[in-house]
């Protein structure tokens, strides 16, 4: 009991260095843990850019694996990584469809034909409901669906190189998805 | 060119003042929930505003939800799980109550009953010690014979 009594001090400190070195060296404190993954896409019914009269909804986009991107011509991040995105569309078989989030849909058309459109097709958020449900919190943001549906993993910021090959590549292989372009050893 | 700046320097206020939305609600119970909600719920984007205070488009978009789910006469306990399951217990400034967070609502009271502990340990102890010091009839007579001794050599 006495001898306890004398580590308790070193057991205090050991807790507390510890809740430290977690709090301030291992989260980026703007990264938020996303609510969202391992639950079904929220249910949405949007007209898209490509056809502003014929709304398309969640079942459209099931099926198969697919990527969702939420960008905006506003965002500077979103031109930053959509070289990436262009790549991904033209080197592999999985389907990148767009949320066009509060943006001016004759800028965002325009936008595509100047820098190239990697989407099957972008829904048009105007007034952010879709990206409320979706948790979006800042654009780009760019999410993992399964083929049923259910969200599998979610990036916020530009999804880059190393991003697809680290991260987004092997939740995609998991899927049952096959690269054969990348190294065995990548992920 | 001075009332010109004259007039700029007044037009300025109503600049900075177009920055809080409006919103309209039918009582004035709405409203004071709208404003307790948005007090009480974090802004996402940044680190430590709440929605009240933040000037982030987001932030402007979940007040809209939230005064639109007041408007519709939602629960303050919808309106609150409703951006919980968006945005996740960041978004609460008032943590629930799950064993994640048993530590932050407990570890205070714990402590609390540590220290008392701990005081009650001690002062039992200090008596103790202070019990053994006690002296029986035959030893206090001998103090105070002695004491008697020492004050009349004194004098």
């Amino acid at each position: 009991m006495r001898r306890l009594a004398l580590l308790l001090p070193l057991l205090l400190f050991v807790a507390i260095a510890f809740m430290l070195w977690r709090g301030f060296s291992l989260e980026d404190p703007h990264k938020l843990p996303s609510a969202l993954i391992d639950r079904p896409l929220p249910a949405f019914s949007l007209p898209t850019l490509e056809r502003p009269d014929v709304p398309v909804t969640k079942a459209d986009l099931t099926g198969r694996p697919f990527l969702l991107n939420v960008w905006a011509t506003w965002c500077p991040t979103c031109r930053a990584e959509h070289s990436e995105l262009e790549r991904i569309a033209a080197e592999h078989a999985v389907p990148i469809f767009g949320v066009n989030y509060k943006d001016d849909p004759a800028e965002a058309v325009r936008w595509l034909a100047r820098y190239g459109d990697p989407y099957v097709l972008s829904v048009i958020d105007a007034d952010g409901s879709f990206g409320i449900d979706l948790g979006v919190y800042g654009a780009p943001e760019t999410f993992v669906v399964d083929a049923g549906g259910v969200i599998r993993y979610k990036r916020v910021g530009a999804v880059d190189r190393r991003v697809w090959e680290e991260e987004i590549a092997p939740v995609l292989r998991e899927l049952g998805m096959e690269f054969d372009d990348l190294p065995a050893g990548a992920g | 060119m001075r009332r010109l700046l004259l007039v700029l320097l007044c037009l300025g206020p109503l600049v900075a003042g177009a920055a809080i939305d409006l919103q309209e609600f039918d009582t004035p119970a709405q409203e004071a929930r709208y404003h307790a909600l948005i007090d009480e719920l974090r802004c996402p984007k940044c680190l430590n505003t709440n929605l009240s205070g933040s000037d982030s488009p987001i932030s402007a978009d979940l007040r809209r939800t939230v005064a639109r789910m007041v408007r519709e006469g939602r629960s303050d306990e919808e309106i609150r799980s409703y951006l919980l399951e968006r945005y996740g217990d960041f978004i609460l400034y008032r943590p629930r109550v799950t064993p994640a967070t048993w530590l932050l609502w407990f570890g205070p009271a714990v402590l609390l009953l540590v220290g008392a502990v701990v005081i009650v340990l001690m002062v039992r102890r200090q008596r103790r010690a202070a019990g053994a010091a006690d002296l029986s009839p035959e030893e206090a007579e001998r103090l105070a014979r002695l004491r008697a001794a020492t004050d009349a050599s004194r004098s």
